[in-house]
């Protein structure tokens, strides 16, 4: 079928583009996660 | 964790279900062939761009009137989520026009907006990567945001208003313009799967967003003991 390389291209980057920023996403949130729990327990030592 | 991976498997659920709308379900077009399933993803994803910058846009006015760390929360995650669709419009737009245009873009009304909308909520998040004081990131960036969006409809009437390069509207189009019913009924499939991905993703930013503000609570906290 003439074209279904470009078709596959366009599915292939598109998609890629949602699952990275998804990832970054997922992935700044549990970087942040940990920083909470580590203030949470500074904090409880200093009091 | 779990949350992540339930994202995940919706997201691919997601796929799934628009790839067999466009391949299989909607019929293939007489002029263009195959080349034209691209724009299974490129409408749907242009559309959602905007709900997601209007969104913002209406975050960012919020924040103008009442001040309130929960408006600023939102209209970063719509500009962040609306510049990854715009981002997909930009991507699969040039990879549809050269092999039915012959060339990877033009600079007509449409396609040239279209950049300056991606490069203006570029400028959005920039912008608040330099402000270091929350209030004053907030009140800036909502007033820049707010300025953002005036692209918005000139993108969506350029073809209206502009002899462009960039094909004329199959839907809302006026007179002439429409599409096979099958087509119309994957569209608005696709559309509605879309505004699902739009909504998983701007719920994942948002809470991203609230996250980082309780981290700065904590900071603050942390420097006064």
């Amino acid at each position: 079928m003439k074209n279904l390389d470009s078709v596959l291209a366009a599915y292939l980057a598109g998609w890629a583009i949602f699952f990275v920023y998804y990832i970054s996403v997922a992935r700044r949130m549990n970087s942040l996660r940990e920083e909470i729990e580590e203030l949470k327990n500074s904090l409880r030592r200093d009091k | 964790m779990l949350k992540t991976i339930l994202g995940a498997v919706i997201l691919f659920v997601l796929i799934a279900f628009t790839a067999y709308l466009a391949f299989h379900y909607a019929p293939i077009e007489k002029t263009m062939g195959v080349i034209q399933k691209i724009f299974y993803l490129h409408l749907p994803s242009a559309f959602s761009s905007f709900v997601a910058l209007g969104i913002c846009f209406y975050a960012n006015l919020r924040y103008v009137f009442t001040r309130e760390a929960k408006w600023d929360w939102l209209g970063v995650s719509a500009a962040e989520v609306g510049l990854a669709f715009i981002s997909v419009v930009l991507v699969t737009g040039p990879i549809w026009a050269h092999p039915v245009w012959g060339i990877w873009w033009t600079w007509d009304a449409r396609l040239t907006l279209t950049f300056v909308l991606w490069l203006l909520y570029i400028s959005y998040l920039l912008l608040r990567s330099m402000l270091e004081e929350p209030d004053k990131r907030a009140l800036l960036s909502a007033l820049f945001g707010i300025f953002a969006f005036l692209d918005v409809p000139l993108v969506y009437f350029s073809i209206r208003w502009w002899r462009t390069q960039h094909p004329q509207p199959v839907i809302l189009g006026g007179p002439g313009s429409g599409l096979d019913p099958r087509m119309r009924v994957s569209y608005l499939l696709v559309w509605a799967a879309f505004t699902g991905l739009l909504i998983l993703l701007l719920n994942g930013r948002y809470k991203l967003e609230a996250m980082r503000a309780s981290v700065e609570e904590l900071r603050r906290e942390a420097e006064v003991l």
